[in-house]
Formats: C-alpha cells, sequence, structure tokens
C-alpha cells in the first residue's frame, strides 16, 4: 500500500515538476510552444475552414432539382398540360412552370438589358418546368434514369440536372479533404520531431543527473518519466495555445463570412471548433508531445552510460 | 559477498587496465585498494558497478555473474551498492536533504519512512542543520560526507568508495575512515581505493594491491 502511494506521489511529482521546470523557463518554453501552436493551428485552422464551407453541399444535397427547356414551339397551355402528367411520375414531387413571360418579366428584372428585349420582336426565352423528384431518390443513377426519360419527351429541348455544379463543389471538397488529412500528417510529424529534439536537448542538458541517477541504482523508465511530461505538457500546451489562435481566427472571420452567407440566403452558420473536435485536438497534440519524447529517449537514453 | 576470479580488462582504445586479477570479500570484511595511480583501482570498482564489464574472468557479487547482466537489470544491481566518488557526484540544484534521497525516491520508498532515513544518515555524517543547504554551500568534506549519506541511506551490503578522502586534509580523512569503520562493524562489506599509503597501515585492514593491472598483495 505504501509502495504504491510511493509510485503515485513519484508520478504526480515528475507531473508537476517537469510543469514547473517548464515555467522556470518561460523564453524557452514560450518560443517552443509558440512555434508548435503555429504548425498545429495550421491544420486545424485549415479543417476548420473546410467544414465550414463543408455545410454547403450538405445542405444542397437534396435540392436533385430538374430544368426542362421546352421547345420554342410548344405554347405555354401545352406546358402547363406536360406538366401534370410529369406531375403524376412516382419518381417526381412536383412541378413548376415559368412561362415565357414570367422567364422574360424576370429576365428584364435582373439583367438590366430590358430596352435591348424591347427592340426583338419576338420572346427569345424558352418555357420552363422546374420538376422535383421525390426526396427518396438520391441515387445518382436512379436521377440519370429520370432525366434522360424527361429528355426523350417530345416537347423537351433539354434536360438538366441543376446537380452538376454541386457535384463539381463536392469533389473540390473531397480534394480539400484529402489535402486537410494530408496537411496534417505533415505538421503531426513536425510536432513530434520539434517536440523530439527540444526533449534531446533537455536530456543534453541534465545528463549529469541523468547520469548520477542511473548510478544509484534508477530505471530507464524512471529516468524518462519527467521527460515524457515534459513533452505530454509541450504538446497539450501547444495544443491549447492552437486552439486560442483557431478560434481568434474564426472571429476575426465571423462578420464577413456571415455576410457572405447571408448573401446565399443563409446557407450555412459560421462553425468554430465544438467540444469533441476541441477534446480530440487537445489530447492528439498531447499524444504527439509524448511520442516524439519517447523516441528520443528511447534511443539516447541508452547511449547515456556513466562513462 | 563479492569474488573476482580471473579478471582482465582491456579497454577499446588503451592497454590492459586489470591481468588475471582474483580475490574474495567476505560479507563484513573491510579492505583497501592501493596502487600508483593508473595502476587499475577505479576500474577494479566500475567492473563491480557494472560501469564497465570485464573482457576475461568473471565478476561474482552475490553469487551473481555481472558479466552476464542483462542491461534492465544493472539499476537493481546498483541498489546493492553505496557507490562514493572521489567528484562526490551531486546535483547541484537540489538541496542535501534532497541528494540523499535519491535513491530511496528511485527504489520507490514512502515518503514518511525517506524522511526518517534521510535524517538518521545525515546524522551519521554529522551534517545535521545542514538538510537545505545546497551542495555548492558546502566544503569539499562537507560535500563528500554528502556523498557518502547517499550511499548509505539505502542501507546496501557493499559499498565501495573511491579515494572518498583525495580533496581533504588528514584530520577529516581520518574522521571519514572511521566513519567506514563504523558501517563494517553494523555488517556491512566496503572496499575503499585509495592512495593514502600512510592512512590505510595506520588502520592496519585487509590491503588489495595493484601493479599495473596485476594484483602484487592481497
Ligand atoms: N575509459 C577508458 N578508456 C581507455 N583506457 C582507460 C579508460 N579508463 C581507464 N583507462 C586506462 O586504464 C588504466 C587504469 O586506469 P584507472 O582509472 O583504473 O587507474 P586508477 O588506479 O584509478 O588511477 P588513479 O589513482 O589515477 O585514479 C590506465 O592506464 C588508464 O589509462
Ligand atoms: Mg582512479
Amino acid at each position: 500500500m505504501d509502495r504504491l502511494h510511493a509510485y503515485c506521489a513519484i508520478h504526480a511529482h515528475a507531473f508537476f515538476s517537469s510543469l514547473g521546470r517548464l515555467l522556470r523557463t518561460p523564453f524557452t518554453t514560450v518560443m517552443t510552444v509558440v512555434v508548435l501552436a503555429l504548425a498545429i493551428a495550421l491544420a486545424a485552422g485549415f479543417y476548420l475552414l473546410v467544414a465550414n464551407v463543408q455545410q454547403l453541399t450538405a445542405g444542397i444535397q437534396n435540392s436533385n432539382q430538374i430544368s426542362l427547356f421546352l421547345k420554342d414551339s410548344v405554347s405555354d397551355d401545352s406546358g402547363a398540360q406536360l406538366a401534370e402528367k410529369i406531375k403524376k411520375y412516382p419518381t417526381v414531387e412536383q412541378v413548376n412552370v415559368i412561362t415565357k413571360q414570367q422567364a422574360l418579366a424576370e429576365f428584364r428584372q435582373y439583367s438590366g438589358f430590358g430596352e435591348a428585349l424591347d427592340a426583338l420582336e419576338k420572346n427569345p426565352l424558352p418555357t420552363v418546368l422546374q420538376v422535383l423528384p421525390v426526396s427518396s431518390l438520391t441515387d445518382a443513377g436512379q436521377l440519370e434514369q429520370l432525366v434522360t426519360s424527361l429528355d426523350k419527351l417530345s416537347a423537351v429541348d433539354f434536360a438538366q440536372m441543376d446537380m452538376q455544379w454541386v457535384k463539381r463543389l463536392q469533389s473540390i471538397m473531397a480534394l480539400a479533404q484529402r489535402g486537410v488529412t494530408l496537411l496534417s500528417i505533415i505538421l503531426g510529424s513536425a510536432v513530434l520531431f520539434i517536440t523530439g529534439n527540444t526533449i534531446r536537448l533537455e536530456l543534453h542538458n541534465r545528463r549529469d543527473e541523468v547520469v548520477i541517477a542511473k548510478l544509484v541504482g534508477a530505471t530507464d523508465s524512471f529516468i524518462q518519466r519527467p521527460f515524457l511530461y515534459t513533452g505530454f505538457w509541450l504538446g497539450f500546451g501547444s495544443g491549447v495555445a492552437a486552439w486560442l489562435l483557431v478560434t481568434v481566427m474564426m472571429l476575426i472571420l465571423h462578420q464577413p463570412m456571415q455576410r457572405l452567407s447571408d448573401l446565399y440566403g443563409g446557407i450555412f452558420d459560421v462553425r468554430y471548433l465544438g467540444f469533441g473536435e476541441t477534446s480530440m485536438l487537445w489530447f492528439i497534440s498531447a499524444v504527439l508531445g509524448v511520442c516524439g519524447s519517447w523516441i528520443v529517449l528511447k534511443y539516447q537514453l541508452q547511449q547515456l552510460k556513466p562513462e | 559477498m563479492l569474488n573476482f576470479d580471473h579478471v582482465s580488462k582491456r579497454y577499446a582504445d588503451g592497454g590492459d587496465a586489470l591481468l588475471d586479477v582474483s580475490f574474495h570479500l567476505r560479507p563484513g570484511e573491510i579492505a583497501f585498494l592501493t596502487g600508483h595511480s593508473g595502476a587499475g583501482k577505479s576500474t577494479l570498482l566500475k567492473l563491480i558497478a557494472v560501469m564497465e564489464r570485464c573482457s576475461r574472468g568473471q565478476v561474482l557479487l552475490d553469487g551473481q555473474n555481472l558479466n552476464k547482466a542483462k542491461d534492465r537489470h544493472i539499476p537493481y544491481i546498483r541498489r546493492k551498492l553505496g557507490l562514493i566518488f572521489q567528484d562526490y557526484k551531486l546535483l547541484q540544484d537540489r538541496t542535501v536533504f534532497d541528494n540523499v534521497a535519491l535513491p530511496l525516491v528511485i527504489a520507490g520508498v514512502g515518503h514518511q519512512e525517506i524522511c526518517r532515513r534521510v535524517r538518521a544518515a545525515i546524522d551519521k555524517v554529522d551534517l545535521l542543520g545542514k538538510e537545505n543547504k545546497y551542495p555548492q554551500a558546502l566544503s569539499g568534506g562537507e560535500q563528500q560526507r554528502v556523498g557518502i549519506a547517499r550511499a548509505v541511506v539505502n542501507r546496501p551490503p557493499l559499498i565501495l568508495a573511491d579515494e572518498p578522502t583525495g580533496n581533504l586534509d588528514p584530520e577529516l580523512s581520518a574522521e571519514i575512515m572511521h566513519l567506514f569503520e563504523a558501517f563494517q562493524q553494523v555488517g556491512v562489506t566496503v572496499l575503499i581505493a585509495t592512495h593514502d599509503i600512510a592512512l590505510v597501515e595506520r588502520m592496519g585492514h585487509r590491503v588489495l594491491k595493484l601493479d599495473h593491472g596485476r594484483l602484487v598483495e592481497s
């Protein structure tokens, strides 16, 4: 019981004394932590940016709207009839008709080419049917099938799925996510090596102490414990600093991002690192710090013989 | 307790430091290791502390062949030894108390037991009242005594001292030697390497004399 108590006391001592040691050399510690924090913040910031833009594709995923541009010869009336017919398809939820007049009015309002249009004898715009498939129809193949069948209708000039740009955005996002993973791996290894090197220097500075401890019977695990805790504190501290950096960055970006979102009808909410993500960030940073120290200790302690 | 069996030691980049050395130390015995500078005294002690390994023969400590000891067993062998160095090897940024407590902390002894035993050891070397000083604030003799207190605090069965009186005046040297005699009287085995022939002769204990790596007197 007493030994267990002593064991815990050794751990607690190493835990706090390693922190105390770091705080006693504030300049060096701050330098190291800032470098580590910048690397971590870069990865976390990029991740968060992608997560924010991700909401765009997530919000749009369900609007698989199909636009049917009818042939010029088709009148508004027969267009409406066709709409009724399509509405009866089991895979179609709703059909909106945009008549030639509506299309022209809209165009006139938004384009600013009103006078040019007046000069034309005939309305050049076609009747458009906006077809909204049932929400259960999300499979790309089935959608494709619907589009081709609509395209074959004699009144239809051509059918266009408004999905195309969503798909493009989605593949850009997939690329960005891959980029986040890659960047995280690279910057994670940087954190690993920076802490490792810091611990190597620390070990070098305290080599007399290490040698003396070995001479009076210290095991390697006893000797490396405070260094591992130093690695832990460096990693954890950098994780917290990185979180602060990213959060401040998001606070600065909040307004312009919100404005952008509002322009697109509130298509996304500005997102910060959540509780789970923050805990994960701190956890991974601490683990990287410990691992970086461990690797160095494993190789350097063997070489530190009393001779 | 300690058995040297035809031990030779050759350093990688030097000549033979020890040649065919054989002797036996019984438990509770005290012996002096003498010889000219470079005779191999430190080398002999380093073999016992597994700071070096012998090239031929074997060193047995309590029946354990030190030559075959695995690296991870070395700390436990060293806990059976009290090592005293000519240059003290104290931690300069720790107090006397913390320096003496180090072997106990390493061995995982409980806090109260540590306090009790450290005070007893410091008392034995006559340094009570200086527990909270740092080594720099002590004289050479006092630092040497801190080193001795650290060596005996864990109650090791074998004490090895490499020129423990090298920096001390004759009076203090005699005092420290008497301290070693006192440990021997409570059953500890003691091996002391020293140049101080006069002192050794006055004490009248067993002498192991090395000459160019050979044991010429035991
Ligand atoms: N690490 C080493 N590498 C190579 N040669 C060494 C090493 N240590 C000691 N020697 C050599 O081994 C021989 C014995 O050295 P050792 O230190 O054991 O002598 P010593 O009796 O302790 O001398 P002193 O009284 O001066 O301390 C010397 O010739 C020395 O040069
Ligand atoms: Mg010597």
